[in-house]
C-alpha cells in the first residue's frame, strides 16, 4: 500500500502519521505540499490533524480549497482511499466528502486525553483487522470535535451503517453525549457510502508504537495500528 | 464607486449553540435576567468593486455558499451599502 500525507500550513500531525506509515508499518509513504495540484501514485491519502489555515474562519473550511484538493476529490471518485484524521475530518466534512460538520464541543472545553472507542462495524477497509466486539483506546485532542449531523443525515448513517467508531465510557456503554464534546449519538468516526473515505475525531497515529504506548497500559497500547493494518489488510488483499 | 457587504452568519436554528448558551447564563449572572435566546455569530465585511448591486447581491450569495457559512449548521444574512470610506 502506497501512502501521501498531505500537509497544510498549520498541518502538526502529519510528521507523526509518516512516521507510523513509513517507519512503523514500513509503506512507502511521502509528503504532499498543500500547494501541490497532483498526487503521487498512490493508494491512500491521509489528511493529517493540526490547525490548517489556524482554523480561521470554520475549521478546515480553507483548507478544502488548497490545491491538492481537487487531486483528493479525484483520487475519493476513483475509489482510492482517503482517511482524515482530527482536523483532517474536519477538511472531509467541509468539502463534502463526508457528511455532517464538526462544531464547538458543547462544554466549550478542548479535551485531550484516552478515550474508549466501540467499533461498530468490523468489515470495512479501515476496520478489518479488528476483533468485531473488541474496544479500542485511542486519544483524543481537539476543541472542535463535536460532531453535528441533521436528522435525515444521521437516520442514513446510521441505517447505511457508515458509523465506525462511537466514545463509550467504561463500562461499554455509549458515552453521554455531553460529557466529551457533546456528538450527536457519540459519533467519533464515520466513512462515506463508497466505503473508501474515512473521518475520525481520536488519533490512531499517536497509539500505533508500543514506545508510546503511554504509562497507563505499560507502554502496550498500540490499538491505534489496528486502523492502519486493516487499510493494508485490505488495500493489498484486493490487489 | 464602490459597495460594501455586511454579513451576519448565524448557528442554525436546530444546532446547538454552546458559546450563545454560556454568554447567555453570564448575562443572567450579570443581572440582565430579561435576555434570552443569545445566538453567537460571526460578522463579515468587505468591500465589492462594483455599483452593480444585483450583480453584486448574487456574488456575495455565491461568497456565502461556498465559503463564508456551512450550509449544514449555518445561516447568513447580508446588506449591501455605498462604500463610502472606498
Amino acid at each position: 500500500m502506497k501512502c501521501a500525507v498531505v500537509v497544510f500550513p498549520g498541518s502538526n500531525c502529519d510528521h507523526d502519521v509518516y512516521h507510523v506509515l513509513k517507519h512503523v508499518m514500513g509503506l512507502p509513504t511521502t509528503f504532499v505540499w498543500h500547494k501541490d495540484r497532483q498526487l503521487p501514485d498512490c493508494d491512500l491519502v491521509v489528511l493529517p490533524g493540526g490547525f490548517s489555515y489556524g482554523d480561521y474562519l470554520r475549521c478546515g473550511a480553507i483548507a478544502r480549497f488548497s490545491p491538492i484538493m481537487e487531486a483528493v476529490q479525484a483520487h475519493a471518485a476513483r475509489g482510492g482511499f482517503v482517511f482524515g484524521i482530527c482536523n483532517g475530518f474536519q477538511i472531509l466534512t467541509e468539502a463534502g466528502l463526508l457528511p455532517g460538520a464538526l462544531l464547538r464541543n458543547r462544554a466549550l472545553r478542548f479535551v485531550c486525553r484516552d478515550v474508549l472507542l466501540q467499533v461498530e462495524h468490523t468489515e470495512s477497509a479501515l476496520t478489518n483487522a479488528i476483533t468485531p466486539g473488541a474496544r479500542l483506546t485511542i486519544p483524543v485532542s481537539h476543541g472542535e470535535g463535536c460532531y453535528f449531523i441533521d436528522p435525515d443525515g444521521l437516520a442514513r448513517l446510521e441505517g447505511e451503517g457508515h458509523v465506525l467508531f462511537r466514545y463509550v465510557d467504561e463500562d461499554g456503554r455509549v458515552r453521554d453525549e455531553a460529557a466529551l464534546n457533546g456528538s450527536v449519538k457519540s459519533i467519533a468516526g464515520i466513512r462515506n457510502a463508497g466505503g473508501n473515505v474515512f473521518g475520525m475525531m481520536p488519533h490512531p497515529e499517536r497509539c500505533a508504537e508500543a514506545i508510546v504506548g503511554g504509562p497507563a497500559y505499560e507502554g502496550q497500547n498500540t490499538d491505534g495500528r489496528l486502523l492502519f493494518d486493516s487499510l493494508v489488510r485490505w488495500v493489498e488483499g484486493r490487489a | 464607486m464602490a459597495l460594501k457587504a455586511r454579513i451576519h452568519v448565524t448557528p442554525r436554528k436546530d444546532v446547538l449553540d454552546p458559546q450563545g448558551s454560556a454568554v447567555n447564563a453570564a448575562l443572567h449572572a450579570l443581572g440582565f435576567a430579561e435576555a434570552s435566546d443569545v445566538r453567537l455569530g460571526r460578522y463579515v465585511e468587505l468591500r465589492l468593486d462594483t455599483d452593480d448591486v444585483a450583480a453584486a447581491q448574487a456574488r456575495v450569495e455565491a461568497m456565502c455558499d461556498k465559503l463564508i457559512a456551512n450550509p449544514v449548521t449555518e445561516d447568513y444574512v447580508f446588506e449591501l451599502v455605498p462604500d463610502t470610506e472606498g
